[in-house]
C-alpha cells in the first residue's frame, strides 16, 4: 500500500511539473519603439520570473533605459534586440528613451509594473 | 576634502529668498595678488527658442527678450554671461534649426555684456552631432581662465547617447594636468554629470568618468541646465548646481508619474522661470548664487 502511495505521489509530481515549469518560464515581451512612444508603454510582469524584452524600432534609433534594473540598450531600426533580466522587486518602474530622437524625445517613456 | 556644505545644507539654503551660498569652498586658496578677485557672471539656460505651445508659455517669443532685458538692467553688469544649452528647441529640419540658432544669436546679441559664452544642449546639437551649432557658435567644448578661476565647458549632448566620449575625456584629463591642484575649477555643461534621475533621462551616460577625473581637485563647482529647475547636489567634494530654464519649468524628479512641462499659471506669469547671478568672492572664498526672475513681481 505504501509503495502504491509513493508511486502515486511520484506520478502527481510529474503531472504537476509542467505547471511549475510554466510558472517559471521566461516572460517574453515584444516592444516596438517609434517617434515618440513605446508600444506597449505599460508592461506587467511577475517578480522573480525572468523577463525577455524583444525591442525593435520602426523608424529611427531610440534608446531603452530601465535604470531600476540596470537594463538599457540602443534600439536600431528594424533590428531585433533582446535583453533578459529577472525583476527582484515589485512596484512601478519608469523606462525611457535615452538616445535623443527628436521633438518628442522627452515624452518617450513607459512603465514596467512588477507584481507578486 | 570637504568643502564644508552638504546636500541637506543646500536644501535648507534654497529657502532663503532665492539666495544661496552654494560653495563655501574651504581650502580655496587666497588668490589675492594674482589675477584673482571678486567678480560675477550670469548663467542663463534652456531658452528653447522656437518652442511654440501657448498653453505652456504664451510668451514664448518674448521670454528670452525679457531675460536679456533683465540682465541688462542689473545694477552691476556681469563680467560675462554663459548660456548652458538648449538655446533652441529641436527640429528635424536643418534649415529651421539654423533659422532658430540665428534668431537666438540675434536676440542674445542684445546683451550689454559683450563676453558671452555658449554651450549646446541636446535640442541644439544631438540630431546633427553639433554641425549647425558649430557653424554659429564654434567649439562645443573649450576652456578659459578668468581672474584665477579655470572654466571648462563640456559637451555632453552632441552625441545623442548623452555621452562626453573618450576623446573629450582624454582632452579634459590633458587640460587638468596643466593646472595646479588648488586652482578653483568651474565646469559648465548642459546635462547633469551625475545620475540625477536617469528614469527621466537626467544623466550623462559616462558622467562618472568626468567626475572621477575632477575628483582629485579640491575646488570644483559645476553649473548646468537641462532639468529646468534649481537643484543642488554634492558628489564627493564637487558641487553641482542646476539652473532654472527660460521657456518652461519641469517638475521635481520623480514627483509625477510622467515628466511633462508645467503649464503656464496666468495668476503667476513666468513662475518657475529665471536666471542666475553667480558672485565669486575669491578672497573668502565663496560662490554666492542669486536666483533672479524674468520679470520682477
Amino acid at each position: 500500500m505504501m509503495q502504491l502511495l509513493r508511486r502515486l505521489f511520484v506520478v502527481a509530481l510529474i503531472a504537476a511539473a509542467p505547471c511549475i515549469a510554466h510558472a517559471e518560464q521566461t516572460q517574453v515581451i515584444h516592444i516596438r519603439a517609434h517617434m515618440f512612444a513605446y508600444s506597449p508603454d505599460e508592461i506587467v510582469v511577475k517578480k522573480g520570473v525572468p523577463v525577455t524584452l524583444e525591442l525593435m524600432s520602426i523608424d529611427r534609433v531610440h534608446g531603452f533605459n530601465l535604470p531600476d534594473f540596470h537594463v538599457r540598450t540602443t534600439i536600431e531600426p528594424w533590428v531585433s534586440t533582446t535583453i533578459t533580466f529577472t525583476p527582484d522587486k515589485v512596484g512601478r518602474f519608469t523606462f525611457a528613451c535615452d538616445h535623443f530622437c527628436g521633438d518628442g524625445h522627452d515624452d518617450m517613456s513607459g512603465v514596467l509594473i512588477v507584481v507578486e | 576634502m570637504n568643502n564644508g556644505i552638504d546636500r541637506r545644507d543646500f536644501l535648507k539654503l534654497t529657502g532663503l529668498g532665492g539666495v544661496v551660498f552654494a560653495s563655501a569652498l574651504a581650502g580655496w586658496p587666497n588668490l589675492a595678488g594674482a589675477a584673482a578677485g571678486e567678480f560675477h557672471f550670469v548663467q542663463l539656460s534652456d531658452t528653447h527658442w522656437g518652442f511654440g505651445d501657448a498653453k505652456i508659455n504664451p510668451d514664448s517669443a518674448g521670454t528670452l527678450k525679457k531675460a536679456v532685458a533683465a540682465v541688462n538692467a542689473l545694477d552691476q553688469q556681469p563680467d560675462f554671461v554663459v548660456f548652458t544649452g538648449d538655446l533652441t528647441h529641436t527640429t528635424d529640419d536643418p534649415k529651421v534649426r539654423r533659422t532658430r540658432l540665428d534668431e537666438f544669436r540675434d536676440i542674445a546679441s542684445g546683451l550689454k555684456v559683450k563676453t558671452v559664452r555658449f554651450l549646446p544642449g541636446e535640442h541644439d546639437a544631438a540630431l546633427d552631432q553639433g554641425e549647425a551649432y558649430q557653424q554659429f557658435f564654434g567649439q562645443t567644448h573649450y576652456t578659459f581662465d578668468h581672474k584665477g578661476v579655470h572654466f571648462i565647458a563640456l559637451d555632453n549632448v552632441s552625441d545623442p547617447q548623452a555621452m562626453v566620449g573618450d576623446s573629450q575625456i582624454a582632452w579634459l584629463k590633458a587640460d587638468l594636468k596643466q593646472i595646479k591642484p588648488e586652482t578653483p575649477i568651474v565646469v559648465l555643461t548642459h546635462r547633469p554629470l551625475f545620475d540625477l534621475y536617469p528614469q527621466w533621462d537626467w544623466a550623462t551616460r559616462d558622467g562618472a568618468a568626468v567626475i572621477d577625473a575632477l575628483q582629485p581637485f579640491p575646488n570644483v563647482t559645476v553649473f548646468y541646465g537641462h532639468i529646468h529647475q534649481e537643484h543642488h547636489q554634492m558628489t564627493g567634494n564637487i558641487a553641482h548646481h542646476a539652473a532654472k530654464g527660460l521657456m518652461f519649468p519641469l517638475p521635481a524628479a520623480g514627483s509625477v508619474p510622467k515628466k511633462a512641462p508645467i503649464a503656464w499659471d496666468p495668476a503667476a506669469p513666468y513662475k518657475g522661470l529665471g536666471f542666475r547671478d553667480i558672485d565669486a568672492d575669491v578672497g573668502k572664498p565663496s560662490f554666492k548664487l542669486d536666483e533672479l526672475p524674468v520679470v520682477k513681481a
